[in-house]
């Protein structure tokens, strides 16, 4: 292990071009160029704002994700703390510098980007966690004392998010965190004690919520009690995808949104509008790319000896499933309307910079696989 | 570095966790292609209705009225091209500024000005609000002069309805914007919801309101989230109203109308044989085309507040006791009924005492020997007070009622008034109380609890003059019966040729055919003839109105009573003219002309006029003239057949 090691950690350039998994990068490039002509659609048939801004950060963050791949893997092990502390300070920072937008304080304004801390996060928590779970021996794992410290990694970062207050990232920060305790393999036994303390605790949680967090709960579960109010998104979201068909209306046809029904057209709904666009066949062609994706890094994860890089992929893995259902699912009419963004097809830079880093990490897993970790 | 042992077992337990999710997923994944197909598969079609929902919205804009003619053609009311003045908020550069420049231009009020800008900030700054809907030519083309300054402003020339002379006011109705109270009881309303467009509230308007109204036209538009519209998608014109003619004679109507000028009451005129109303006129009228465009409160309340109510149609809603015009019903249903016939006589010695009260007759020293010519013909209250003891009040109002009286005489008015004909059964109800036999004295010469309106007078004279056949008042004109109407006034001409061996065969047919009002025609005729001596020969009541031979006529007068008169007033013997107005006489006359072969009836009535002969009479005579002159004009019409 240590001889092949050596002889891996001298890798050319070339030796890691050539260990890029191809399948995974052109459905990325494929989403990507998908995305272009979303854009360029919510922006009502030009060449706007959305789609220009669009285009330059996904070429940069692309770019970034091959130097991310290539960097060794061992240096992602070992920045897996600062990186975590840094997100984390931003993420204090937001509370007291943060900017806010329709009542929710969740970004901070650098010169060439309003950066959204929690989106790092998801992917901050992951490694964090790979990192300490590949650390601690398997018989370590079930003992309570060892439990506090992933515990409290994971109770911060999900309350200062949910405060913002933004349940929705704040849910899938938690949930990416519990998948890698769960992959670890920590008893069902505390899962279901957290789940009893949610259970309980959930009547107080909800007294605290904003009055617009209960309505699109309550909204969900009944879309007709306020047809003009919280339930209006699910509702045209629903007429749009519906009315697309089998085959969709056509590039730059969708009357749903090009006469401004849908909402948030060009984030959170942005599948909306495609699959009203290009039908059945459309959106199941970008929903095989996103699953392509995750079997890929789930391929990846099999191929990594070290036990962080499998956790580390195993996790990115089911957590960016778990961004592309939930959004689907929101859109859909499937789940509440909970802001969560489709992976590299919404628009913001935040979102796509962490889905690229976690996947250049994921890369870097592939390209450094026989490297040994610590 | 971990244990290589260790690290295995743990890669092992990954890998076990791992498949366990990769399940879930897979779960995942069938919940969301499920739901696709569910949405965009199964149920597309109706998400693509929905989502047209969304896209399209329709603009409905008012189709032209359609027209009201009279028997000649001539229009009463149509439509004009009217100019308006539209605003788009939306496009204006600097609203404040241009609303004061309107202001300016069309000296419009401030409190116009204020609800312009309410109505501003009711409703999305693309919807379009109406300055005036009715600018006059000068302001229209002062408008279009300073147009290039006033963004936002749009000139529209639009179909408005317009009335062109006052007379027939009551009968066509006037139309007005739609009220609450006007879609509960329109059903066909509701899909007609389009910028300026009028109902009918009254007379015609309102009978043929459905079919006068048209099709409303429609301009659909793409429209955003927040309804603004993108571009025209599709324009339907509409389609004008129906049109109709009625049997109206426009030149009639005027010449009634400026008869009655300066009093109140009204002129109906009918033919006998077809039921057509030809003139029905109420005084004083009003403007109907203040209330196109909504009437002002000055006006409105000038209306309303007037002594003489020119609001009401005074024809059909106006109710009057029928005075001695009743005497000829009197007079037939005694004669049918066998109480008594014409050769009875009785004295008047110009006041009978019976029941211990005293009952007088108009004539105060009295009329003498009396029989029922005479009695018709010079009015004798006594005679009559006589004939009705002995025909009871309750035989009285079948004769009324079979005449037509205390029935609704056109359909669809619905300010017609009914009226009363009173009887036992009637005052035990309504008044609780039993009848007295004094009452019937006083019904006997319509005094007392009658009511009736100038329309059922018209058609109960026009029912004994055309010899005592039913026939129906109408006022519209309809293509397919016309022939049908004809043919009372060609059965009655026929029957005169027929041998006495063959009469009473035609009464069996005419039984057959057209409802009869009589058992023995020779008692109409008799009424009939007694009435040409009331106007034509010394002595009769409306023997000063009467007409030189080709315009011969026949006709009763009435003087019907608003009050009763004290003893003491009669002894004071105090003039009509001394009372004040409201506890005058109303006069009336009703006839029928030409007495030679009748065509036609008429009834006129002048609230508080004073007696029939003197205030009646007279307006009657000179509509009459003109109706014989204009008789063969009318006959023209019908036989040409001209489109109707």
């Amino acid at each position: 292990m240590f001889k092949s090691g050596s002889i891996q950690s001298h890798l050319t350039l070339r030796d890691k071009i050539f260990g890029l998994d191809l399948i995974l990068v052109i459905s990325m490039f494929l989403i990507g160029v998908i995305s272009f002509f979303a854009m360029y659609s919510t922006d009502g048939g030009q060449f706007a704002y959305h789609t220009k801004s669009h285009i330059l950060r996904f070429m940069v963050f692309f770019t970034l994700f091959f130097i991310v791949s290539f960097v060794k893997l061992n240096f992602w092990y070992n920045s897996a703390i600062p990186i975590y502390l840094v997100i984390l300070l931003l993420l204090v920072l937001v509370k007291y510098f943060g900017l806010t937008s329709s009542g929710s304080q969740r970004w901070l304004g650098l010169y060439f980007i309003n950066l959204q801390p929690s989106e790092l996060m998801k992917v901050g928590l992951i490694l964090f966690l790979a990192k300490y779970y590949h650390r601690i021996s398997s018989g370590d794992v079930n003992r309570v004392r060892y439990l506090v410290q992933p515990l409290i990694a994971l109770l911060i970062p999900v309350i200062l998010v949910i405060t913002q207050p933004d349940l929705g990232t704040s849910f899938l920060i938690a949930f990416g965190g519990m998948v890698v305790v769960w992959l670890a393999g920590v008893q069902m036994k505390f899962f279901t004690y957290l789940g009893a303390l949610f259970l309980f605790s959930a009547p107080i949680a909800i007294s605290f919520l904003k009055p617009y967090q209960k309505s699109r709960i309550l909204t969900f579960l009944d879309p007709s009690r306020d047809p003009l109010g919280a339930g209006y998104q699910i509702t045209q979201s629903k007429i749009a995808i519906g009315s697309g068909g089998l085959f969709g209306k056509g590039f730059l046809n969708g009357s749903q949104s090009y006469l401004d029904y849908l909402p948030e057209k060009h984030t959170d709904f942005i599948f909306t509008l495609f699959s009203e666009e290009f039908g059945f066949f459309g959106s199941m062609m970008v929903f095989l790319l996103y699953i392509l994706i995750t079997w890929r890094i789930v391929n990846i994860g099999h191929s990594v000896r070290s036990s962080f890089g499998k956790l580390y992929c195993y996790s990115f893995a089911t957590a960016f499933f778990v961004y592309v259902a939930v959004n689907m699912g929101m859109v859909l009419g499937l789940i509440p309307i909970v802001g969560a963004p489709l992976p590299i097809m919404s628009y913001g830079g935040s979102s796509m910079l962490a889905i690229m880093l976690g996947l250049g990490i994921v890369m870097s897993c592939k390209i450094h696989k026989e490297q040994p970790i610590g | 570095m971990l244990s290589s042992s260790g690290g295995g077992s743990k890669i092992r337990l990954i890998g076990r966790r791992m498949f366990i999710i990769s399940a879930a997923k897979a779960v995942v994944v069938f919940g969301v292609v499920g739901r696709l197909i569910s949405l965009q598969i199964n149920e597309s079609k109706k998400y693509k209705t929905l989502s047209d929902k969304n896209r399209f919205r329709e603009w409905k804009f008012a189709p032209p009225r359609g027209v009201i003619k009279d028997y000649f053609g001539n229009e009463i009311a149509s439509n004009k091209q009217v100019y308006q003045l539209h605003l788009i908020p939306e496009n204006a550069e600097n609203l404040n500024s241009l609303i004061f420049r309107l202001k300016n231009i069309l000296n419009l009020s401030d409190k116009a000005i204020f609800k312009i800008q309410r109505k501003i900030s009711s409703q999305k700054p693309w919807d379009p609000v109406i300055i005036s809907d009715n600018l006059t030519w000068s302001e229209f083309s002062r408008i279009n002069l300073f147009l290039h300054e006033l963004q936002g402003v749009e000139p529209i020339v639009s179909v408005a309805r317009i009335y062109h002379e006052d007379s027939s006011a009551h009968v066509i109705g006037y139309v007005s914007k739609i009220s609450k109270r006007d879609l509960q009881k329109k059903e066909y309303l509701r899909d007609m919801r389009a910028a300026g467009i009028r109902v009918g509230k009254t007379g015609l308007e309102n009978k043929l309101d459905s079919d006068m109204i048209g099709n409303v036209g429609h301009k659909r538009y793409e429209v955003n989230a927040f309804g603004k519209r993108i571009k025209e998608v599709s324009i339907d014109q509409g389609k004008m109203g129906k049109s109709f003619r009625t049997t109206l004679d426009l030149e009639l109507q005027k010449l009634s109308s400026e008869l009655l000028k300066g009093k109140a009451g009204s002129v109906c005129v009918m033919d006998i044989y077809r039921g057509d109303i030809i003139a029905m006129v109420s005084s004083p009228s009003y403007d109907p085309n203040k209330f196109v465009h909504g009437i002002n409160n000055k006006d409105w309340k000038e209306l309303i507040n007037h002594r003489d109510k020119p609001l009401i149609n005074k024809a059909i809603s106006g109710l009057y006791p029928p005075g001695s015009t009743i005497k000829t019903i009197v007079a037939i249903s005694a004669l049918e009924n066998d109480i008594t016939n014409t050769k009875t006589t009785h004295r008047c010695t110009g006041s009978i005492e019976l029941y211990g009260e005293k009952f007088h007759c108009w004539k105060k020293k009295g009329h003498g020997i009396v029989d029922m010519r005479k009695a018709i013909k010079e009015s004798c209250d006594i005679y009559f007070y006589e004939v009705a003891r002995k025909l009871g009040i309750d035989r009285l109002s079948v004769t009324a009622k079979e005449f037509g009286l205390g029935k609704l005489m056109v359909d669809g008015f619905v300010e017609e008034k009914r009226g009363v004909v009173p009887n036992t059964n009637w005052k035990r109800e309504k008044i609780g109380k039993s009848w007295y036999l004094g009452e019937t004295l006083h019904s006997g010469i319509g005094q007392g609890y009658w009511q009736t309106t100038p329309l059922q007078l018209c058609l109960m004279n026009a029912q004994v003059a055309n010899g005592g056949y039913e026939i129906k008042p109408r006022l519209v004109l309809n293509k397919e019966k016309e022939k049908d109407f004809a043919s009372l006034e060609q059965f009655v001409e026929d029957k005169k040729n027929f041998t006495d061996d063959t009469g009473f065969l035609s009464d069996i047919y005419s039984n057959f055919r057209y409802k009869t009002l009589f058992k023995n025609q020779e008692n109409i005729n008799f009424v009939k003839e007694a009435l040409y001596g009331a106007t034509n020969e010394v002595g009769g009541t409306s023997y000063g109105s009467r007409l030189p031979k080709e315009f011969i006529y026949a006709g009763k007068t009435g003087t019907s009573q608003v009050r009763k008169f004290t003893e003491r007033q009669r002894e004071l013997e105090i003039k009509n003219e001394d009372l004040p107005y409201e506890q005058r006489d109303h006069a009336l006359f009703v006839a029928f002309a030409p007495y030679k072969d009748p065509r036609y009836s008429i009834s006129v009535v002048v609230e508080h006029g004073g007696s029939g002969s003197k205030a009646a009479a007279p307006i009657a005579k000179k509509v009459i003239k003109k109706l014989l002159e204009r008789h063969n004009l009318r006959e023209k019409m019908l036989n040409e057949g001209k489109d109707i």
